[in-house]
């Protein structure tokens, strides 16, 4: 007899998470994700400048907003005509980088630790899931610490990218053409003190404490792998016209290395609550109209495929691709990747801080246009995000997002075909459904 | 209650407990606080509970109360105050996390502080935001608001969404979204921003605890923080009084024709800068959006327009009413 299992809310994310299981002899044999919250992004963007895009998407995620602010830049870019000068792609680099090792850290100390170490007996650690909780005392006690000791440094993390952004969350300084802040020696100086403690951070205490998680939870190298497909629009360019960059661009379908197609993105929505009529666009032709009754829909996310095929994004998408992390796919190689992704951030940080010419330009006027179009492609620290605008008569006539959450979390798509952490819940094995630990364990390594 | 007097509160903790010097285990759980000053001593020997809670928004006002440089977070949410649930934080999950938010409501009626991040849909009864489920079905982030708001001790609007509606109840509003204060129709303190710098948000929760209700302005936000206009004390100032403008973003001199809402947003911005005084909007050049405004965003877009003339140059100062003889 199989039985359901529903944990509704999923909590320790950035969000409103469901995700129900059928359970049959131990194992789940079927799952399905539900994102329930919408807030119609896309609708509020219509008739608007399109300049205010880029503070109006970042709210989008309080998480990872410089990633939306910097998605739809690069789009109004494209579609204004406008080419960033040289400081401003290293300060956005420098932006987006230290607010990936925030993400990452935060994810794992705030978000997930809590999954594999026993909090304190109190609020708000205190209900969690009962049992499998593997550290010895000593270990518990220590990594209780260096939770706190996490806070201290991802906020630190916020203090350097405020220095080139303004504030954090929701910086204001990448425009359209630019950065509106300027690389002053101070605030290099400020960053670069500051980088040493973080990286400090990432080595002796982060990797540290993923190979110690890793090693008292080794099955969980086995579960959890998922679809096997990855897609990566690539981050950090290092050069001007974006040919070369620190994570790459590409895809990797059924075990082959390919390059990315924006073309054979398509969204699909049967079974989200949207109108069906909208289904299978590509996000350039794609429109937004939801539909909160639905039949047989049960999720607000919509779902993306790239060639048909659901595909995961995020670190270990980006690490694979670029061939820097090829060990396997699971729990425990996300919360891995996640980390060795986060030391090589940060020692390309330190690079890209002496690129900077702080007596050059960081922004050029980007003058309105009556009609335009453009795609903003990048990465959050969570994965792929893309923004589509089109501009008619100067205002934003439609706006489509597909932010990485869309492609791990997708509901099934138009032939049935599970997303990512649908497909990767399967066969885990659950010991006690009224706790289980070991699904939250699968849903959060993407970080959702 | 002054930033002084507040950091003096706050601010001694840390030391008084012997935190700043390392990293130990018995941080988090619940070492005695022997050393701690009366004052806070008062607060901390009842730790009053407080459920926060999340609708529609974007989380940013909880990575923003983690910012916070003084008081230090982790000892003002384990230790001052009993954090019964925060989404993003708490270690249930599921039906447990359910479970601690209905134990609130069950339990502690009349006792706890509700903190409500993001704003409220209501249209399709609430199912455009959905939130655990019980025997009847789905249950929305209107019930959970209207539940828990409706049996807490006090309630706080945290960030411009839960404050006025902001950035969700932006033109069409799709999904009906609402202020918490417009969905319980009850005394609710706005603690607007988007984010809010951390400052407020745990100052306004001092003053609740130390001295009650703050001083509240027009809009329900409290005064010690949203009271002058940004325009008076920016460092810009003296360029729009010279009327030196910036034209595009990135140029020197007031932002004014660039869409600076300082003229009209009251908060401290410029004096208490953000993420530990590294930076802040004006500061980095560019405009200040007046996202601690009930007008934002619609009202005040385009975002990089010109508010209109006769809002540029507000009326009154209101250090003037300050001056001695005046009457006022």
């Amino acid at each position: 007899m199989s039985k359901k299992i529903i944990i509704d809310p999923v909590t320790r994310i950035e969000g409103h998470l469901k995700v129900e299981m059928e359970v049959d002899g131990g194992t789940v044999v079927e799952a399905t994700c539900t994102g329930s919250l919408f807030r119609g992004f896309e609708l509020i963007m219509r008739g608007r400048e399109p300049k205010d895009a880029q503070q109006l998407t970042q709210r989008i995620c309080g998480i990872c907003p410089q990633s939306h602010g910097l998605a739809a830049s690069l789009g109004l870019e494209e579609a204004l005509g406008v080419e960033p000068p040289e400081n401003a792609r290293i300060m956005r680099n420098l932006m987006q980088g230290i607010n990936y090792i925030m993400s990452h850290i935060l994810h794992f100390y705030h978000l997930v630790a809590l999954d594999y170490v026993k909090g304190p007996e109190t609020a708000p650690f205190s209900p969690a899931y009962e049992g499998d909780y593997r550290l010895s005392k000593k270990e518990n006690e220590v990594f209780i610490g260096h939770y706190r000791q996490a806070l201290d440094i991802r906020k630190k993390c916020h203090e350097m990218l405020a220095l080139f952004g303004g504030k954090m969350p929701h910086s204001v300084t990448s425009v359209p053409g630019g950065v509106t802040e300027k690389p002053t020696v101070d605030k290099i100086v400020s960053f670069q003190w500051r980088l040493k403690e973080v990286n400090h951070f990432i080595d002796q205490v982060y990797v540290p404490d993923v190979q110690a998680v890793g090693k008292a939870y080794e099955d969980y190298f086995q579960i959890g792998a998922g679809s096997r497909n990855f897609l990566s629009f690539g981050v950090f360019p290092l050069d001007k016209a974006h040919h070369q960059r620190l994570f790459k661009r590409g895809v990797y379908l059924k075990g082959r290395a390919e390059s990315m197609d924006v073309n054979k993105i398509r969204e699909q929505v049967k079974h989200s609550w949207y109108s069906n009529e909208t289904s299978d666009k590509n996000p350039k032709q794609g429109t937004t109209s939801p539909q909160v009754q639905k039949g047989g829909a049960y999720s607000f996310i919509k779902a993306p495929r790239y060639a048909g095929l659901p595909c995961e994004v995020g670190p270990l998408a980006r690490m694979w691709i670029n061939g820097d992390y090829r060990k396997g796919v699971s729990v425990m190689d996300r919360i891995v990747a996640r980390a060795l992704e986060s030391e090589k951030i940060g020692q390309a940080l330190e690079g890209w801080l002496t690129q900077l010419k702080p007596s050059e330009k960081t922004c050029r006027h980007a003058a309105p246009v009556r009609q335009g179009e453009g795609a903003g492609l990048t990465e959050a620290p969570r994965g792929a995000l893309g923004h589509w605008i089109r501009i008619v008569e100067g205002l934003t006539q439609d706006y489509q997002i597909i932010p990485p959450t869309n492609w791990n979390c997708s509901p099934r798509d138009d032939l049935n075909v599970r997303g990512p952490m649908e497909e990767a819940l399967l066969g885990t094995p659950i010991k006690d459904p009224r706790n289980p630990i070991e699904a939250a364990r699968v849903i959060r390594s993407f970080d959702p | 209650m002054t930033r002084r007097e507040f950091l003096r509160i706050f601010g001694a903790t840390a030391a008084g407990i012997g935190l700043a010097g390392g990293i130990t285990s018995s941080v988090l759980a619940g070492e005695k606080a022997e050393k701690v000053l009366p004052v806070l001593k008062k607060i901390a020997a009842d730790r009053p509970p407080v459920v926060w809670f999340q609708a529609a928004g974007c989380t940013g006002c909880s990575v923003s109360l983690l910012n916070a440089v003084y008081p230090d977070i982790a000892e003002v949410l384990t230790k001052i105050i009993s954090l019964q649930a925060h989404p993003t934080l708490m270690a249930a999950t599921g039906e447990g996390a359910l479970g601690v938010f209905e134990e609130a409501v069950e339990k502690q009626a009349g006792k706890y502080i509700l903190i409500v991040e993001g704003a409220v849909p209501t249209a399709e009864k609430g199912l455009y935001g959905r939130f655990g489920e019980d025997e009847r079905g789905d249950l929305t982030l209107l019930d959970w608001v209207r539940k828990l708001g409706g049996a807490a001790k006090a309630v706080m609007a945290v960030g411009t969404c839960a404050a006025f509606g902001g950035i969700p109840a932006a033109e069409p509003n799709p999904i009906g979204a609402k202020s918490v204060g417009a969905v319980l129709g009850r005394k609710v303190i706005n603690v607007p921003g988007c984010p809010p710098h951390p400052d407020w948000m745990i100052g306004t929760l001092a003053h609740l605890l130390l001295f009650g209700l703050p001083e509240l302005d027009e809009y329900s936000r409290p005064r010690l923080f949203f009271r002058e206009v940004i325009h008076f004390n920016c460092p810009r100032y003296y360029d729009f009084e010279k009327q030196r403008y910036a034209r595009h973003l990135g140029d020197e001199g007031c932002l004014v024709f660039l869409g600076c809402k300082g003229p009209i947003a009251q908060a401290d911005c410029s004096q208490r800068l953000w993420n530990n005084g590294v930076n802040w909007c004006i500061g980095s050049k560019a405009p200040c959006l007046g996202c601690v405004q009930p007008e934002f965003p619609d009202k005040l877009s385009p975002l990089y327009a010109a508010l209109p003339e006769e809002k540029l140059r507000p009326k009154i100062h209101p250090n003037e009413k300050k001056k001695p003889g005046e009457t006022k």
